[in-house]
């Protein structure tokens, strides 16, 4: 029998490095807590930092695979500079995830060193996800993520909310996953194959596609649009983000947002991307539906997280806009969308965080009142990123809704353009009940001070970046088209 | 010409007042909000007195764009940063620079909360509203025209009165909703011409069907910003509710936005469209004029009263930029500029009584005449020139968009020139029941004449008013040539189109 070919792991580097990585801090996490407590605290620091360590290191790691488009794993795996930008948006999201967490992790008593460990699980998960080549690879990818986020979600397993969150993710996670499945499946018995490039392949030179692909087709979309919870699919997101502990909830809104929208525009654009006319109007329906309902459901939240569980409905309608444009521009604004979003919600989430009272978490928009006078720096912020969230310019979350518009204008899409800009209206008016609140409103208390010194680390970093985005652009845009360009060449 | 890049300096220097202003730190609050205070002054000062330049070195025998600044910006978008001024928007770049310091000044004693962010909020709508007269470029004209929104929904929302927090909202979705629809227009314009450069979109000959749609949303944003009739609800409201200085920007330059966005976009870049919509400006602009007046008469707040006033009086700047004749149109600007200095003043006129009796109910008044002849004769001159009287700033900007008016509909010239009657009708009205009669309320008994700071936030405005009443030629010098460019571009463009002949002439 021949040796089986040692395939190029090159390509796959940062994502070998992270399983490594992953291996040794579990076995170090275990070794040193030996008979200490639940809550050791020591632990969940140093194993913390290496996990945050690791992932930028990962960060680097891209770089050397950053040029041209590679496939390896016999077709399984693909890294190109659009992953290349998906990933390092994901790696980032991570990092500042794990940070964002300390100080709630261990004032809750939940400083467990696996919690850092499940996001960078989580993370490999993503990157496989958006370097998937196959919908078996796709699979595996979108699983491995899930799994650590239904852990993460209930990782405060004495608290009810919590469990109930995690519980309602998993079954609801498990129905999207099998949708996809089934959908992979009818491809597959349709289509023969389930490589990226073979379908792709098959749908250029072949344009009558059977109606049962047609249907695998919608039965993929279905379970990609749970995941990114684009409405009709988005009733877990409520639920999961007020129930899970806050520091998840950031994570949740920023890095699985990020990976399973590249993963949709890969599979959207590669292997269907011929299949444009069938697919389009589907997008065009769960995007406006996704901004209307964003906009209009959000109203009337009383709990901040939930609003934010609305607000990012909203914005994947937003992002799906430049998807459903299905040009190389749309994708280009998806990618620059999603940058700025992660920037955005890790600011708010950061504030939000912050939001504590006598040692308790508070999540009542109501709370915030009075805040421009009890606490103006932290005031000053949050109405930046709601102003930013609101997509007023000349803040960064202007520039982004931009970009959609463009692709969707120039792919002649007025009616979408035309109601997503109205729905942006509609859904400042909840952004700006919170600086109202925070401004117009007497105070009642303080909130808890001083703030951590790492969530002011990344409150500062990341307002100064929504703030002065407008001075200098042209990185993430560059960076942004050259991946896009990078997705359709390939 | 000196080698400066004037406008940017002209643009972003409040910002770096309001760096200083945040680095004030003091324990004593009464230092910091001094302090502030006077960090604002000086620098808004400054920027007016730099401002200065622009007068005296704007070359007047040209329709280009001066002081023009062009770096690349976002470069795969073809945005640049792109800035100039040409005579239209010269002298509201002067506006906006003159009322800055004034509102500074008349907020010193009336804000006595949160004073250093009041300041910050001032000094940064000074730049976005300078930005925006500046803005040679489609986006960065939008960044600047919809970022006012910012600062002014945080001054009216904290500073404001009782129903402040309503006014806010109303006027912030009021005025997004018609701008976002206005972007979605100006990414069709990017679309058809690939180009944002705003010259370059004056020169571009787009689609008549298409110019029809963009023209409806940039007129969306555009007539909610003069307001026009029917969306004009939120002026009245944000007034009332908005700091006296607020109200002074507010109806001395943020509605000026309307109107130089429609000599800016509408006629030049859609000018078929603007043909074809013409009567629509007409009647809407007609039923502004005589309907708001008629209810301005019925007012029982000052400010409510000034506000519907400006309502009207914006209304002939309609009408005298559609006429598309040259008097029309410089009647237009005169009128925007007038009622930038006049309704500013009659905003801080309101002001000053309402610092001392903390009401705006005209039926609280009565009498002042009698313990404040100076400031009966400072409300005098800027009710007449409200009213449009010969020699004040008011009538040459009347007389020219009903000259214009008269040229190329003579209905229209009747309608408006009712307007003014019944502009005299409430405005001296409303002077009557404040000023003359007899001193009856016990609490004006002790009301004191203006101070000196009063006085000399007065003083440039008088000056301004009479100046451009008896001596309009120095205003309308700076416009000649570029309303002449603006008209012969539309009507080359029009005959071009074939559409002059439907224009009847």
């Amino acid at each position: 029998m021949p040796m089986a070919e040692m395939p190029n792991i090159v390509p796959a580097l940062p994502e070998l490095f992270l399983a490594g990585v992953i291996m040794l801090l579990l076995m170090f996490g275990v070794f040193q807590k030996g008979g200490l407590s639940d809550n050791d605290s020591g632990v969940f620091r140093i194993v913390s930092m290496l996990s945050i360590v690791s992932l930028i290191l990962a960060v680097f790691l891209l770089v050397p695979v950053a040029g041209a488009r590679a496939v390896t794993f016999s077709g399984m795996f693909v890294t190109d500079q659009f992953a290349v930008f998906c990933k390092a948006l994901v790696l980032i999201a991570a990092a500042l995830g794990i940070i964002v967490s300390q100080d709630f992790m261990e004032r809750h008593n939940v400083a467990r060193f696996e919690f850092p460990i499940l996001v960078v699980f989580a993370a490999l998960g993503m990157l496989l996800m958006i370097s998937a080549n196959d919908l078996v690879s796709l699979y595996v990818g979108l699983e491995m993520q899930s799994l650590s986020l239904y852990v993460m979600a209930s990782i405060q397993r004495d608290d009810n909310r919590a469990t109930e969150a995690g519980l309602k993710y998993f079954v609801l996670g498990a129905v999207a996953s099998g949708l996809l499945l089934y959908g992979s499946s009818l491809v597959y018995g349709f289509a023969g194959t389930t490589n990226f490039d073979a379908l792709a392949t098959l749908f250029s030179n072949d344009n009558q596609v059977s109606t049962g692909l047609v249907i695998g087709i919608v039965f993929i979309l279905a379970g990609l649009s749970f995941k990114v919870s684009a409405v009709p699919f988005h009733m877990w997101t409520p639920d999961v983000y007020e129930g899970a502990p806050t520091p998840v909830t950031a994570f949740f809104a920023v890095a699985p947002k990020i990976a399973a929208l590249a993963l949709f525009l890969r599979v959207m654009v590669g292997p269907f991307g011929d299949l444009l006319v069938h697919w389009q109007q589907i997008i065009v329906v769960v995007s406006v539906l996704s901004m209307a309902l964003g906009a209009l459901a959000a109203i009337n939240q009383r709990n901040i997280k939930r609003l934010m569980a609305y607000s990012s409905i909203g914005h994947v309608g937003y992002a799906l806009v430049g998807l459903a444009a299905g040009t190389e521009q749309g994708v280009k604004g998806v990618l620059v969308y999603l940058a700025i979003y992660l920037v955005m919600n890790v600011g708010t989430f950061a504030c939000i965080l912050c939001m504590r009272r006598g040692g308790r978490m508070v999540e009542g928009i109501d709370d915030l009142a009075g805040l421009g006078k009890t606490n103006p720096m932290l005031a000053a912020t949050l109405v930046v990123f709601m102003f930013s969230l609101a997509g007023i310019p000349p803040l960064a979350g202007f520039f982004g809704k931009l970009y959609v518009f463009v692709a969707a204008i120039e792919a002649q899409l007025y009616a979408l353009a035309i109601i997503g800009v109205v729905a942006s209206v509609i859904g400042a008016f909840y952004y700006l009940r919170i600086i109202k609140v925070m401004y117009f409103d007497e105070a009642i208390d303080h909130f808890d001070t001083p703030i951590g010194r790492e969530m002011r680390f990344v409150i500062g970093v990341t307002s100064i970046i929504v703030v002065l985005f407008f001075v200098y652009p042209a990185p993430i845009l560059s960076s942004a088209a050259a991946a896009a360009a990078a997705l359709f060449a390939g | 010409m000196l080698d400066l890049p004037l406008l940017t300096i002209l643009t972003f220097a409040p910002l770096v007042g309001v760096l200083a202003i945040l680095i004030i730190r003091h324990d004593d609050a009464e230092v910091v909000a001094q302090n502030a205070r006077n960090v604002a002054l000086f620098v808004s000062s400054g920027v007016f007195l730099l401002s200065l330049l622009l007068w005296f070195t704007f070359d007047r025998t040209t329709a280009d764009f001066q002081w023009v600044e062009k770096v690349a910006w976002m470069e795969d978008f073809g945005i640049s940063y792109h800035m100039g001024v040409d005579g239209i928007s010269v002298l509201f770049v002067m506006l906006t620079t003159l009322l800055t310091p004034i509102c500074v000044l008349a907020s010193w004693n009336s804000i006595k909360d949160r004073v250093k962010e009041y300041m910050i909020c001032f000094l940064i709508l000074e730049t976005f509203m300078i930005g925006m007269f500046c803005a040679l470029d489609l986006f960065l004209f939008y960044i600047f025209f919809e970022a006012v929104l910012i600062p002014m929904f945080i001054i009216i929302g904290i500073w404001g009165g009782a129903r402040r927090v309503y006014a806010a909202f109303k006027l912030f979705l009021y005025t997004l909703l018609g701008s976002v629809l206005m972007l979605v227009a100006m990414l069709t314009m990017y679309y058809y011409a690939g180009t944002t450069d705003m010259l370059e979109l004056m020169a571009y000959n787009f689609p008549i069907e298409a110019q029809k749609w963009m023209w409806l949303a940039f007129f969306a944003s555009f007539a909610v910003k003069v307001p026009m009739w029917p969306v004009h609800t939120w002026l009245p409201d944000a007034h009332v509710e908005a700091p006296t200085a607020g109200s002074v920007i507010l109806a001395g330059v943020l509605l000026k936005f309307g109107g130089y966005g429609f000599l800016r976009f509408s006629l030049p870049m859609m000018p078929e469209a603007s043909l074809y919509f013409t009567p629509l400006m007409y009647t809407l602009s007609i039923i502004a004029v005589i309907y708001t007046s008629l209810v301005a008469l019925a007012q029982e707040d000052m400010k409510k009263l000034i506000a519907y006033s400006s309502i009207a009086h914006m209304g002939f700047v309609t009408i005298g930029t559609f006429t598309l004749t040259t008097q029309g149109i410089e009647g237009a600007i005169y009128q925007m500029l007038s009622h930038g200095v006049v309704s500013a003043a009659l905003f801080l006129v309101v002001g000053v009584v309402y610092d001392r009796i903390h009401t705006r109910e005209i039926a609280a008044y009565g009498g002042l005449v009698n313990r404040m002849p100076a400031y009966a004769l400072t409300f005098m001159v800027f009710a007449m020139a409200s009213v449009g009287l010969p020699g004040t700033g008011g009538f040459v900007g009347e007389v020219l968009v009903l000259v214009g008016a008269f040229k190329a509909n003579t209905w229209v010239a009747a309608f408006a020139a009712t307007g003014v009657i019944l502009g005299a009708a409430y405005t001296l009205y409303l002077y009557r029941r404040i000023i003359f009669g007899e001193l009856t309320k016990e609490n004006l008994m002790k009301i004191t004449d203006m101070n000196r700071r009063e006085m000399a936030i007065f003083a440039p405005l008088l000056f301004i008013t009479i100046w451009m009443g008896v001596y309009p030629s120095s205003f309308l010098d700076f416009m000649h040539v570029s309303v002449e460019h603006l008209i012969n571009q539309v009507n080359t463009s029009l005959a071009q189109s074939g559409m002059l002949e439907l224009a009847g002439r």
